[in-house]
């Protein structure tokens, strides 16, 4: 069986039944039965036509659902039984989801589960696992969510902004567990460049396919955590870079660009450089100043400064950290950087063990405090 | 962003009230506390941000590594260290100030007469495994 082949067809089964009159929390509780059905039955017992078989299965088990919830509350089931026959737009159903699941009036994790389990066709255990939550808890966030948006008008589909961000914090999650939630984002948003046509959606595809295109030369022996400057650039992806850059091209064209265009365009100046002295610093420093102008993230005046530092000299850099807010988390790390890069060794390692104090994450934490160590290493005569 | 509830018998700030320990109150007022934490868990599972609690018995002791071919040393049971940990409980929360609101929330479990304790609990974030992307 091709679990990716049954994924797929999740979306437009919800859909179906949507069509079929199915409120949509229902429906989607009814799929995801219906999904766990599949996994466990097909194996062993493929179905002809895979599709049919969810619509009926989770039609069934919608139908189930509804006439104990219709005798519970002593009323007559409101749903036709008999599904009424009709044209099936499936690719707007599809785009229709992606709006629903990332709709703005949700916590971000509430909208990240919703699309893996609506749109993403995983299970809610998958998920649960991914984010190391337990099963129940993942079950009501999702539950929670539905109620959530339940009651808001159609009509107004939510915001391309959010699902951007969506598919951006799924692709940024990397591996959970065992699942490739970066891969599974970038499933989820090709379907999305095919379902629009908006050149941010393009340049987010382009990013992602830049990013990926580095994964293998991110991490060293037991995960540690390789620098863009020091990465092995042979075991760069050069089929997903040529595609990122392909897809980024064509959207820029378009001349309506957006901060995922823009860092899309960074990545793709990192990319083409065959090794980092090759780097076109100046360039990148010209997309993080539009990039700033787009978005006026502190983040990005970080990583500006750092994009400076390489164009202009250390100095530069450090000058351009002068507005830059230092609460961000990697300040400390950058400022290190810059420090150790302008000879002052004994402030940077002080600001390195400093910023592994302040990383988010394990490896970057011991990849901070490696440099710590390093820098002091060249201080002992 | 998960973050840990630590629960302290002992250690942290100064206690703000003074209550008299759990097993010189009266069985309702334990029961109201232990049913109050329960509570508290049960709806943090509702809201989707509950990933884990447990409890830690006092007893136990530090044990290191003494050298090659030797057993570990094992020091303790300490009963009169000025830090012991009780128990902990780790959420799954959208921000550091929804986990300082749980926490507060989680301090007011109700002590002798039924009133809040005012226990200090510290609130640590949890690092991620995850490498994002930050070139």
């Amino acid at each position: 069986m091709n679990e990716l082949l049954l994924r797929e067809l999740v979306p437009a089964v919800i859909g179906v039944l949507v069509r079929r009159g199915a409120d949509f929390a229902s429906a989607e509780d009814a799929v995801q039965e219906a999904l766990i059905r599949a996994l466990e039955t097909w194996p062993d017992d493929p179905p002809r036509d895979p599709k049919a078989w969810l619509v009926a299965v989770a039609w069934r088990r919608f139908l189930d659902a509804a006439r104990a919830e219709a005798s519970r509350r002593g009323r007559e089931l409101a749903v036709e039984v008999e599904p009424p026959a009709g044209p099936a737009p499936a690719t707007d159903d599809t785009l229709r989801l992606f709006f629903q699941c990332a709709h703005p009036t949700l916590p971000r994790s509430s909208a990240v589960a919703l699309t893996l389990r609506a749109v993403g066709g995983l299970t809610t255990r998958q998920i649960a696992t991914a984010y190391l939550v337990p099963e129940a808890t993942m079950a009501q966030r999702i539950s929670r969510a539905k109620r959530r948006i339940a009651g808001l008008p159609l009509d107004q589909p939510g915001d391309l902004e959010t699902v951007l961000r969506v598919l951006y914090l799924v692709f940024n999650e990397g591996y959970g567990g065992n699942l490739d939630l970066a891969a599974e984002a970038i499933r989820l948003t090709r379907q999305l460049v095919a379902l629009t046509d908006e050149p941010e959606v393009a340049g987010l595809l382009a990013l992602m396919l830049l990013h990926h295109a580095r994964r293998a030369s991110r991490t060293g022996p037991g995960g540690r955590l390789v620098p863009l400057g020091e990465q092995d650039r042979s075991r760069w992806d050069t089929g997903l870079i040529a595609e990122g850059v392909t897809i980024l091209q064509a959207a820029l064209a378009r001349d309506r660009l957006g901060e995922y265009q823009a860092q899309a365009a960074i990545a793709a100046l990192h990319a083409d450089a065959r090794s980092a002295c090759e780097t076109d610093w100046v360039q990148i420093v010209e997309w993080y100043d539009e990039l700033l102008l787009l978005t006026g993230s502190p983040v990005v005046r970080l990583n500006r400064a750092v994009a400076v530092g390489e164009a202009d000299g250390p100095q530069a850099g450090l000058a351009a950290l002068a507005d830059v807010n230092p609460d961000l988390p990697r300040y400390a790390a950058v400022t290190a950087y810059l420090h150790e890069r302008a000879g002052g060794l004994e402030h940077a390692a002080e600001l390195y063990a400093e910023a592994s104090r302040a990383a988010t994450s394990v490896p970057e934490r011991d990849h901070l405090t490696r440099e710590a160590a390093r820098v002091r290493q060249l201080l002992r005569p | 962003m998960k973050y840990l509830l630590l629960k302290h018998y002992r250690g942290g700030p100064a206690p703000v009230v003074d209550w008299a320990p759990m097993e010189q109150w009266t069985p309702e007022e334990v029961d109201a506390h232990i049913q109050y934490m329960r509570d508290f868990a049960a709806r943090l599972e509702e809201t989707g941000e509950f990933v884990d609690e447990r409890a830690l018995a006092p007893g136990g002791a530090f044990v290191r590594y003494d050298g090659e071919g030797r057993p570990p040393v094992t020091d303790g049971p300490f009963a009169e260290t000025k830090d012991l940990i009780a128990g902990w409980m780790i959420i799954d929360v959208e921000s550091w100030d929804r986990a300082v609101q749980l926490a507060g929330e989680l301090s007011a479990a109700p002590g002798p007469g039924g009133e809040p304790i005012h226990e200090w609990l510290e609130v640590r974030p949890l690092l991620t495994e995850s490498l994002t992307v930050t070139e």
